[in-house]
Formats: C-alpha cells, structure tokens, sequence
C-alpha cells in the first residue's frame, strides 16, 4: 500500500528544512520538490506501509492506496494519532465502514523517565541498571 | 522524452562530497531496539567523560523492525522459568541453539519490559473476572504485580501503535539528543592499522547532504537488523514492498561484521514465517488469542491427522513437543500444498463464531453477546492496525470480515535475523558465569572470551538481530541485549584506557569507496539516452532483481518450493560472485539511490553467506525453511552442531567449520 500526497492539502511543511514525512520514513521513501513545494513518494514498490508519514502529517496530506498487484481497489484505512490514542477508520470495497480506537500510551509526550544522571551499582558483575538479582540457572544438563 | 538525462529523486549526489572526521570513545551503529537499549543503559555505567554516538541510518522515533508498532511484545518471561524459555527455543530452532545466550537473555528481559510499561507503553491486563482490560485503564503494572494477558507461555498482548517511538524516547533523552545522528547510513566497519584483530571505526554516508562521515572509535555497537529482499518475494510489483520483515533491513548487520573478521554462526538458518498471505499480517494472535485452526483446500483440519503425526515421528526429539517448530509447522502446511489440497486458510470464522457459542451456551443474553463481540472484533482488527496495516488494508479491499469467512496463509520469502523464530547471525562470547562452558580452540570455538555479546573481534559487538544461534528474543529480548552490551562495552573500555583507533586508509580513501557509484553515474551518465539503461554501469534496483531471481531459482525460494542442492547451490555461488563483481559497477546519481546501492552490497555478501551455510551442512536442518534434495533429512547423528564460517580480511578467504553445541539445561526432559 503505497502512500501518497494530496496536492491540495500538502503545503510542504511551509519551507522547513524538513518535511514531516521526510523525517519520520524509515525507508527514506518522502522527498519533497522545492519548486512545487509538495512532497512524494519516490519508490512506492518500496514502501513497507507503515503509516509513519500519515500518522505525522501535520496537513493530513498524506493516504494509501492499495499495492496495486494484490489489492483490489475501493477499500481505504485511514488513521487519526493524537497524544494519547489512534481512531482508525476501515472502509470497505463495499462501502461498509469500521471504526475502531485504541490507545498508544499511558505518559504525556516526553515523560518517559529515563534515569538521566543516575549510575548503576557494580561495573564487575552482571546486573544491568535497575536490577536487584540475578539469577542463576537450576536443571543443568548433566 | 527525459533528455538530457538528470537523476532521480531530489537530493542529486555530487562527486566531491564534504568529508567529515568524528572521534569517538563508543559508537552505536543502528537505532532500533537493540541500539535503544544500549543507548539507555551505558551512561549509567559510563564515566561522564565519555564520548558515546548513536548513528541511525533513518528516525529513532521509527526505526527499526518495530518502526510501524506491534501488538505483542513475544518475550516476557514472568511466572515461567528461564530454563523452560531456554528449553522452548532449543526446541523451536531444531536443537542447534547457544543457551548461554538465550538463559541470559531471560533473566534480563522482564526488566526491558518493565521499562516499557513505566514509560508509557500501554500492556493489556486481565481483570479480577478474568476479562482482558485494554493498556490504558487502571489495573496494577507488571511490576506491581498485574497479570498480563498471556497468548502463549511468553507472549503478552499490548496497545503497540507507539512502542517504538515510547522507547525510543527514553533512549534519546539517556542519551541526548547531541549524541545521535540520524539519516547517517553506516556502510563499512574499520580495523585498527596497528592491532590487529581491534575494531577502530567506521564510515557512512548522509542521506540528506553530500556528506562522509569518517568515525574512530575505541568500541562499538553493529545492530542494524536482519536481511531482507534477499530472495525474491512473492509479490513483486509495488507488493514488493509488503515485506514480512521490515523492507529496509539489508543485511547490514551480518556484512559488515562478517567483512571484518567476524565469524558468524548458523547463516544457514532462515525465516518463511507463515503468514495471512499477500498482506502478511501476523497469525500468533489468531492461533493462541483465538484458538484459530488452519484447514487446508477440502476444509480438513490436517493439523491433527494421524498422517502429521506420523510425519512429526521423524523428527525426534523436536517433533514431538507439544508446541510444533515453527520450521516443521510449515513443513506440514507444505505437504499439504505440495500435495494439491491448497490453499490453506485460517479458519478465522470458526474461531471467533466459537467464542461467541460458549458465551451462548453460558446463557449470555444476546445484547451481551453483541457487545462481547465489538470487544472481540475490535481486538481482531487492533492486532493488524498495531504492526500490519497493510493487511487490514488488503482486507478492506477484498471486502473480508473475518467473522464471516476464513483467510488464506501461506510461507513466505526466505528472510534471514536473530531476534525473531530464526537464529543467523554472529558468533558472541557469552556471559562470564562458571555455567557457560570453557572450550578450548580458537574464538569461533569458544562459548566465552571475557565480554558478553562481543564478536570475535575486539571492541565489536551486536546485539538483536545480530547475535546468532539464540533466537526468540523479539522486540524486548533486542532491547534487552542492548542493555547488556552497553554495560560491557564500558567494561572493555575501562580494560583498554591507552588504546587511541588509527585507521589503515585515510579519510578521503575512504570516502572515494563510499561515494564510487555516485563517480560511475556522473562519468557514464552521458552515454546513452535514457540514464537508467547503460552499458556501464548498473543501477541498484536492477541489480536487486537479479539476486533475487538468482537466490530464488537456486537458492531454495518459494519457486521451488524452498528445495534445493548442493549443484544448485553451487550455481548461485557462482551467480552471486559474478553480481559481486557487477556490484562495482553500480551508480547512483541522487543520495537516495546511493543507499540503494550500499544496502545492494550489504544483500549481496549476506545472502552468500547464507548460500555457503547451507552448502557446508550436508543435511536438511530445518524442514519448511529449506531442503537439501540431496541429504532430505535431519541428521542428529552429524550435523547437530553449529556452523561458523569466518571471512579473513587480509586472506579475503572464507572458512566454513563445525562447532560443537553443547547443552546447559537438562536434556531429559527434553520439554
């Protein structure tokens, strides 16, 4: 399922160094045109269909449509991310249509605590940060 | 018509690229799971002074094999016993595992996963009634205590949409962000020019400027994933792309260890995971969440026939647990394709009709069961959105609602990792406790050498994807590799203060080699009228096709059935030498074509390796992932060991050898 950008929605992240999708493709697949200031996808065949760039697209610019070798046409999956849950929107070749929403994470945007400053007990042994015991394999092979 | 001829894409590559010098103390090549996990741990054990770079090839906010999300996190060891996580591995890869590797690998993984959670990564709980409670409401953590909703024996179920940008954020902030660079495309790793044996740096390109970046360090971190779009897929048109493992993943990892003398284990192994076809959406859910069954053409249930337990009896010890191999699972699945009663489907109607039946028969009104379904369906539908839309998508537009029909599964393409049912990768030292044994010989012989997780090159580690012979790690397992590493890595660094990396080629060298297809473009460009065709050089999805096809007809692919043999292999090695010397002539005239190119290389030379494994073993290991028509079977009697082969840099020779397996935890039970 390729992604692909609206024209009339895309503004080109308004001249960034970067564009959104740009950043955020795993694939290096989003480039953008500084002379039409719109992004594209450069190597659709190569696109893993993550959703990165919908999902970041701060124009909601950006869908996906069907892999053109096994997808029959007319279905779409569409997704809304904020900070703390995702709506996706399913419709159907038919026309029926699903939503569902789930939640993404528990934390506000940034607060995951990453124990910045504090050291870890004994460099000699083979305890990680944050563990107390370790332990120490039983059933051995004879 | 397109004259003159411009390059694709719109970073156009220049001849005369910027080269920049960095010294490092530690570099951590990759930014996935494994990388994430070493990028929190080290400083916890660093001293301040020391200098630590992340280089990542894309965006550490989605990166990686966990880039688009996951519904379930396959390692969490919790109620269950380390050695019984150590006896289910041994088990799943056919007997031939380091279990070293894996019992330590356990006892450091609930505390990735505890992380996890703490960070904000939402785990499903059960309820005090025993109904599944999604991430987000309140319910104890794991840590406090809670019950996770168990699929399997050790995998819990998740709201995964943002695992990857959840850890990756506390690797960023432990790390800072001045200590990562992303859109840097490692494509080389260095050797000192004065120890030998001792890693020194590595160089890589950007995919954003004309620049090289040129990095000495006294140690280092290669975890850059598995390999695919090695043989060609099932699809190959834009479905190329719907690759079961991540699409960017090339082999990195594997090839540039390997191109510095690192010896590698077990690349003969690889992963045909069986999956919802065409869209490759995953089916542990549906087998153990739903208790989903496959049924093959004539709607038979074959999985339980006297007929698959029979053909199980023949590989014993493994067949006979309780949970089947993955590789012998698809061996059954195969039999039966093979044999006409295909396709194959996962009879998901039946299975989800079946839970509503016992909420019937549980005298559940029918507005209850109504509601009990759009939490069931909602379920269904979360386990592709999370980590497969592209399957929910195929879905939508085949109009399949899986209440109301079954889909078909089928095996993939040969993909080759560490961290998922497969087990290719480098050989490691384990960890320094009296139980992994001492083996005399030379490193490729040995189980332990001073720093856990180091290849047996000094100053190199891997991790995730990379470790081989211990596979079953998944998502928490990688990050908690990485954790380990980190802490050796400043081990090795406190033992080695006066050691100062000084390269054997000097920086402009070296970038001349990185950017050489961007030279080649710019030199023939004019030679013909359409730049994609010229007798000159080769472009890299070009030369893509060809190893694909080459792997695919030779090297056991899907177009035969995953059979082939020692002249087969034969062929493609010489195949594959021959795209070697071809690969010199690739060009590149954008930015994005040259990491095209370099991942080319990268495909190239792991995929041989794996072509070489096979041929050395002279049996069939790992029935359903490949056969060797010329020895069909598993033969315990000579081949239940591991095979390392070691390239030598300065030789440029490849040695294949075997090396015992030998087990730490029980063997009888052998379950």
């Amino acid at each position: 399922m390729p992604s692909y950008v609206d024209p009339s929605k895309c503004d080109g992240c308004k001249g960034g160094d970067k564009t959104a999708c740009m950043y955020i493709c795993p694939n290096d697949l989003m480039v953008l045109n500084t002379e039409e200031m719109r992004a594209y996808n450069q190597e659709p065949d190569a696109c893993w269909e993550c959703y990165s760039c919908v999902k970041i697209c701060p124009q909601g610019a950006i869908a996906v449509r069907g892999y053109s070798d096994f997808v029959p046409l007319g279905g779409m999956v569409h997704p809304m991310r904020s900070s703390d849950s995702i709506m996706w929107t399913v419709k159907f070749r038919n026309g029926n249509i699903k939503r569902f929403k789930f939640p993404i994470r528990t934390t506000p945007e940034g607060g995951a605590n990453a124990y910045e400053g504090e050291k870890g007990e004994d460099i000699n042994d083979n305890r990680l940060f944050g563990e107390t015991e370790l332990p120490q394999p039983t059933m051995l092979a004879k | 018509m397109a004259l003159p001829n411009k390059p694709q894409g719109e970073l156009p590559a220049v001849t005369n690229p910027e080269v920049v010098e960095h010294d490092v103390d530690v570099l951590i090549i990759g930014g996935g799971m494994a990388a994430c996990g070493c990028a929190f741990e080290i400083k916890k054990w660093a001293s301040d002074d020391t200098k630590i770079l992340l280089v990542d090839k894309a965006a550490m906010e989605r990166s990686g094999a966990v880039a688009q999300g996951l519904s379930a996190i396959n390692t969490y060891i919790g109620e269950n016993k380390i050695e019984d996580y150590v006896k289910m591995v041994r088990n799943d890869l056919m007997g031939v595992v380091r279990e070293d590797l894996i019992y330590d690998l356990g006892r450091h993984v609930d505390r990735s996963v505890e992380l996890f959670e703490e960070w904000g990564l939402p785990i499903w709980k059960k309820d005090a009634d025993g109904n599944n409670l999604d991430g987000s409401k309140p319910a104890p953590s794991l840590k406090e205590g809670g019950t996770p909703v168990r699929t399997g024996k050790w995998q819990i179920m998740i709201n995964g949409e943002s695992y990857k940008c959840i850890v990756a954020e506390a690797a960023k902030k432990a790390l800072g962000e001045e200590n990562i660079m992303e859109r840097i495309f490692i494509v080389k790793l260095l050797l000192d020019k004065n120890v030998d044996n001792r890693i020194a740096g590595a160089v890589g390109f950007s995919t954003r400027e004309n620049k090289v970046h040129v990095f000495r360090c006294k140690v280092a971190l290669c975890a850059c994933g598995g390999a695919v779009n090695i043989f060609r897929p099932r699809s190959t048109g834009e479905g190329k792309g719907r690759a079961w493992y991540p699409v960017w993943n090339a082999g990195s990892t594997y090839t540039m260890c390997a191109q510095v003398g690192a010896t590698l284990t077990m690349m003969e192994n690889r992963f045909t995971p069986a999956r919802f076809k065409d869209g490759y959406g995953p089916v542990g859910a549906w087998f153990l969440l739903f208790k989903a069954k496959v049924q093959n053409g004539l709607g038979e249930f074959y999985a339980n026939s006297d007929a698959v337990k029979e053909e199980l009896a023949k590989y014993m010890p493994y067949g006979q647990s309780p949970v089947t191999p993955t590789c012998l699972r698809n061996h059954l699945m195969l039999n039966e394709m093979k044999a006409g009663r295909g396709p194959i489907y996962m009879a998901t109607d039946v299975a989800l009709n079946a839970f509503l039946d016992e909420k019937r028969a549980q005298g559940m009104d029918e507005k209850a069961v109504k509601k009990f379904w759009k939490h069931l369906e909602s379920e269904a539908w979360e386990d592709f959105l999370d980590m497969s839309v592209g399957q929910a998508g195929l879905w939508a537009g085949m109009n399949i609602e899986p209440e109301n029909v079954g889909s078909e599964i089928m095996p993939t393409e040969p993909y080759m990792l560490g961290s998922h049912s497969g087990c290719c990768g480098i050989w490691t030292s384990g960890p320094e406790e009296d139980w992994v044994p001492a083996v005399d010989g030379p490193r490729s012989h040995q189980y332990k050498w001073g720093y856990n997780r180091m290849t047996t090159v000094d100053g190199l580690f891997t991790a995730g994807d990379g470790v081989g012979a211990s596979g079953h790690k998944f998502s928490s397992g990688s990050h908690a590799e990485g954790r380990i590493v980190a802490k050796e890595m400043v081990k090795f660094l406190n033992a080695n203060p006066d050691f100062t990396p000084e390269l054997e080629k000097s920086a402009q060298e070296l970038a001349d080699e990185v950017y050489a297809p961007v030279k080649r473009y710019h030199e023939f460009v004019g030679a013909t009228t359409a730049e994609n065709v010229n007798p000159n050089y080769v472009k890299p999805d070009g030369l893509m096709m060809r190893l694909m096809k080459a792997t695919d007809e030779y090297g056991g692919g899907v177009a035969t059935y995953y059979m082939t043999s020692g002249k087969l292999l034969n062929i493609c090695l010489d195949l594959l030498r021959m795209l070697r010397e071809d690969a010199e002539k690739m060009a590149a005239g954008s930015l994005h074509e040259l990491l095209r190119a370099w991942e080319n290389y990268h495909r190239i030379w792991c995929v041989e390796t794996h072509i070489r494994h096979i041929e050395f073993r002279k049996e069939s290991r790992f029935p359903g992932f490949y056969y060797r028509s010329d020895y069909p079977t598993c033969d315990d009697e000579n081949w239940r060991c591991f095979v390392n082969s070691t390239f030598d840099p300065k030789t440029q020779e490849w040695k294949c050898e075997k090396v015992e397996c030998i087990n730490i935890v029980e063997t009888d039970p052998w379950i």
